[in-house]
């Protein structure tokens, strides 16, 4: 309790990695609405916030609540439409560079893409990755690296092209 | 930097952002702002202001203001002590200092000669501030004695407590404790330092 730093420092130090980890898991079309809540919430409990605690585990912890808050939304809209959308047009705003990576990134399956979004942009070790989805550090392991796996698939062009660089 | 090697393990481009995404994070900072204020969670709001004595910090709660500190006491640190001392739900807001900031403005170009705010006293308390709360019944332009204002405040014989009350007072300029000196007309102390102290009689006409 004692040594905690103002709440403006860790917006400040973790808004980026949030940002990223809630476009990689929800889509750029809801990112800022998962971002807001995570930080509001955060907001809310962090006086109590044991001082040991990884803020930044414990942020991305929060981001994914929210996300799946919002996907379950997403898919209860989804499937009250006759047809299904391609998910990938509903990554219409703002431009951030590499659209299409960001797009195959929406293709993943859920448990994929969360895992690269938790560990390669979150940081988050596996371990702090299974106690998020659950199941074993070693499953969270293989889930992110399929998830690699299937976007370097997905984005070969332009690895090949970014390779030749 | 976790972060940094985890990425550039997977796939560097995940972490390419652009000016959008800063631009994004400033926008969605606002935002926060304000919903933390209706949410009744935004326990300190700050803002820095330049002046003519250097950069001044104002810190407020929904009750008024909290804080007013000069750059010689270390922005950050005093941003840390709040965080402590009072509560760690802090955020960079403007708005909640608009009113502050306009009326120390307006004092700087001596077109002010008494505030008008609501004063969050919570990081005081006691004797200090009884004196506190006394200060800024001294009239811009002139000055009074450590001496004279314990007699003021009824307890005459607490001087040094007068001196220790000016010197922690954490609403400096807007509770004039500058307008406070020696019986011999020696500066005696001030947070922001003598120079500061001096600046302000300055400014006032009172040296």
């Amino acid at each position: 309790m004692d040594m905690k730093v103002p709440f403006e420092r860790v917006v400040a130090d973790h808004s980026m990695t949030v940002l990223r980890v809630c476009r990689a898991v929800v889509g750029t079309h809801d990112a800022e609405d998962a971002w807001s809540e995570t930080f509001l919430a955060a907001m809310r409990t962090y006086p109590e916030l044991p001082d040991s605690t990884n803020v930044e585990a414990w942020l991305v912890t929060i981001a994914h609540r929210k996300a799946i808050d919002i996907i379950r939304k997403q898919k209860r809209i989804d499937s009250s439409m006759a047809m299904v959308p391609d998910r990938s047009m509903t990554v219409t705003s703002p431009s951030y560079t590499n659209h299409e990576l960001w797009n195959a990134l929406q293709l993943l399956p859920d448990k994929q893409r969360q895992a690269v979004a938790y560990h390669y942009l979150g940081g988050l070790p596996y371990l702090e990755v299974a106690q998020i989805l659950g199941g074993t550090p070693d499953a969270s392991r293989r889930a992110a690296a399929d998830g690699i796996r299937n976007l370097r698939k997905t984005f070969k062009d332009m690895q090949i092209e970014g390779a030749s660089q | 930097m976790n972060t940094k090697t985890n990425a550039q393990q997977g796939i560097p481009e995940l972490l390419a952002f652009t000016a959008a995404g800063a631009e994004a994070v400033d926008r969605l900072h606002r935002q926060l702002e304000e919903s933390a204020d209706e949410a009744k969670i935004l326990d300190v709001a700050y803002t820095m202001m330049d002046t003519p004595v250097g950069t001044l910090l104002l810190a407020a709660t929904e009750r008024g203001l909290l804080r007013v500190a000069f750059e010689v006491e270390g922005l950050d640190k005093v941003l840390d002590e709040l965080g402590r001392k009072f509560s760690p739900r802090i955020l960079r807001s403007p708005k909640r200092l608009d009113v502050a900031a306009f009326e120390i403005d307006e004092y700087f170009v001596r077109r002010r000669t008494s505030f008008d705010l609501a004063l969050d006293f919570s990081l005081t308390s006691g004797f200090r501030q009884t004196v506190q709360r006394f200060l800024p019944q001294i009239a811009y332009g002139t000055t009074e004695s450590y001496k004279h204002v314990a007699a003021l405040v009824g307890n005459p014989k607490a001087i040094r407590a007068v001196g220790s009350a000016c010197a922690t007072n954490p609403l400096p300029i807007v509770v004039p404790c500058h307008r406070v000196l020696r019986t011999n007309g020696e500066l005696g102390g001030y947070l922001g330092g003598l120079a500061m102290k001096a600046a302000l009689l300055k400014l006032e006409g009172a040296a």
